[in-house]
């Protein structure tokens, strides 16, 4: 069994983020594997634990996505490589799609792709079924439990907005992993090591075989939001129930019931 | 105007999404024509929601193969019906099935999706929106430079529409684009939480943090002998408080992550930056100190309230009303108070 797990680094989700001349600035915060990703790779070990597999990371990104990867490695994956190319640096979702699907072309051979359920930089959520629709696989996504996997076809369980629902697909096929799947394994002292020393070789689009897919979408001005006016009332009074009776009354004054 | 804008209308099992009727709202503002997309099977009562809210005109794909959701089905209809009659923009919902279903569609019809966006304008017949990213903690601008522009519009970003019941239009059956055989996966079964609110739906949510475990007066059963496992018990007695609290208001549940990290609750109540981000009417946050990641899922929450033990904790700063507290004294004494007069 062949997977491939996509991961891209982010600021850590703890970062206070300016805007500098258009560009986001996320100051002296560090640069960290994306935390849905965290769950890809897990997902992507176990399944090569139970099926006998192999797990190649890819990440799409710049020199520091190299981090990345090597906490993919770190995790126990097998193989990690960066694909890069300055053509690629104002690439869209779609563009990003259409290169992961000939990254995992060119690896060749794969049974699953594996994403997390999105990126907490971009927060667009469309890589999964974008890459699918390219490679003509079926996209199963919001993977929370894979109940089966056998003689080219797998079964999971999707955490949907509903609740659970329990679908079947055919290989090859594209998930994504949600946070129910399981905890992400920390880097073990000996894969850290072996990260550290690890070769990351880098594919460039020449080596993909593809010229730069064309975006569609633009971004014209990236804004920090205004900042939230709020009058703060702090209740207090003899007891509980005297401090509920008067948060009761102004909050149905407030007209949001 | 941007012409013609299409509406999926998301849906499951036939109750339509909030979120679809106020998508076709939205197309109203910037369309000169609305055409409402409902697909399934027996589904077609959904017509006059979709008429209702705004739609001229209903395309109706009603089909075995169309019963249960399948990316694959519905994106290749979508496609189809688009590639035949080119609408200006398609607007879907942003649910796990419209951002699936413009993801692929993409792809098909060579154009670009702006996802979970909260303003979109019309400019010189493009349409410019607002994509909240790093979940929210800024804004940026997007335009498709491609027809039909796929927009998924978060749920309740643009305000409640309203229903003209005398409003009717005209239904046209369409085919299913993919025959069963060739579609490569198959809908086995369904668990459904039964009485849970979405949280993006949720017009008040009431969440609980790693506070809620700290009840020392709560004595857990003999049988539970492991520190931890007497902490999570307590937790999920203070989340059942909670739940009575979130219940009287019709609200959802939520929680931090550092309650979902600690096992107090499950995933699907997350709110924060690597859960879910929402913006209801009243956000009630007890024992929730506030860490940034949380506060950027919610603070575009219309009214805060804060509960909390510790006078300096940082979501006091986005909070409306604050009390500096015990929740576990406040909460049941405020459920009270609340049923008392809301059922006046």
């Amino acid at each position: 069994m062949k997977i491939a797990v996509f991961v891209k680094q982010v600021p850590d989700s703890a970062a206070k983020l300016t805007v500098d001349n258009g560009v986001v600035n996320w100051g002296d915060a560090p640069l960290v594997i994306n935390p849905w990703d965290e769950y890809a790779v897990e997902a992507a070990l176990q399944l090569a634990e139970k099926h006998n597999g192999e797990v190649a990371a890819f990440s799409l990104g710049g020199e520091n996505a190299k981090e990345a990867l090597k906490h993919a490695l770190a995790m126990g994956a097998n193989s990690a490589t960066l694909i890069s190319d300055p053509a690629l640096a104002a690439a869209d979702a779609t563009a990003a799609a259409r290169v992961f699907a000939a990254a995992v072309q060119k690896l060749g051979g794969v049974d699953l792709v594996v994403f997390g359920r999105q990126a907490i930089d971009s927060d667009t959520g469309l890589a999964p079924a974008m890459t699918a629709r390219v490679l003509g696989w079926p996209v199963l996504s919001m993977v929370a439990a894979i109940p089966a996997l056998e003689a080219g076809t797998i079964k999971v369980e999707r955490a949907i907005e509903e609740g659970r629902q329990v679908v079947e697909g055919k290989l090859p096929a594209v998930l994504s992993i949600v946070k129910d799947f399981a905890e992400p394994r920390y880097p073990s002292f000996m894969g850290i090591r072996k990260a550290s020393k690890a070769e990351i070789p880098l594919w460039s689009l020449g080596d993909l075989g593809i010229s730069a897919p064309e975006s569609k979408v633009s971004w014209s001005e990236i804004t920090a939001p205004a900042q939230r006016e709020v009058t703060n009332e702090m209740i207090t009074g003899a007891n509980a129930d005297e401090i509920a009776a008067k948060l009761a009354d102004l909050i149905i004054a407030e007209g949001v019931l | 105007m941007a012409g013609n804008v299409w509406v999926y209308v998301d849906h499951f099992k036939g109750a339509a999404l909030p979120a679809s009727y106020e998508a076709i709202a939205a197309a109203k503002t910037v369309g000169s024509k609305v055409t409402a997309l409902i697909f399934g099977q027996g589904v077609d009562a959904l017509a006059q929601g979709a008429f209702h809210y705004g739609a001229d005109e209903v395309l109706l794909g009603d089909d075995a193969s169309l019963a249960d959701y399948r990316a694959e089905a519905y994106a290749s209809l979508l496609s189809k019906l688009a590639k035949e009659q080119q609408p200006d923009a398609v607007l879907f919902p942003t649910s796990t099935r419209g951002r699936e279903i413009a993801a692929m569609a993409a792809i098909d019809l060579d154009t670009g999706v702006l996802p979970d966006i909260t303003e979109i304008k019309d400019e010189g017949g493009t349409l410019a929106a607002i994509h909240p990213i790093y979940a929210g903690k800024l804004l940026s601008k997007v335009v498709v430079n491609a027809k039909p522009a796929l927009i998924t519009l978060r749920g309740r970003a643009f305000g409640k529409p309203v229903a003209d019941a005398s409003r009717s239009g005209t239904v046209t059956k369409v085919a299913a684009a993919v025959a069963e055989g060739d579609l490569q996966t198959k809908v086995v079964d369904y668990a459904t939480v039964e009485g849970r609110v979405s949280l993006a739906d949720a017009g008040v949510i009431v969440s609980g943090g790693r506070g809620v475990a700290n009840n020392p007066a709560l004595t857990p059963p003999a049988e539970i002998t492991d520190e931890k496992e007497k902490e999570i018990w307590r937790a999920q007695q203070g989340f059942i408080m909670i739940g009575e609290l979130a219940q009287a208001l019709n609200g959802a549940v939520g929680a931090s992550r550092a309650a979902v990290d600690a096992g107090y609750i499950p995933y699907a109540n997350q709110v924060g930056q690597t859960g879910k981000v929402v913006s209801p009417d009243l956000y009630i946050a007890l024992g929730i100190s506030g860490a940034i990641q949380h506060l950027a899922g919610m603070r575009t929450s219309k009214v805060i309230v804060a509960v909390n033990k510790d006078p300096d904790a940082p979501i006091f700063k986005l909070a409306r009303f604050g009390v500096v507290g015990d929740l576990y004294e406040i909460v049941p004494a405020l459920t009270k108070a609340l049923k008392e007069r809301l059922s006046k």
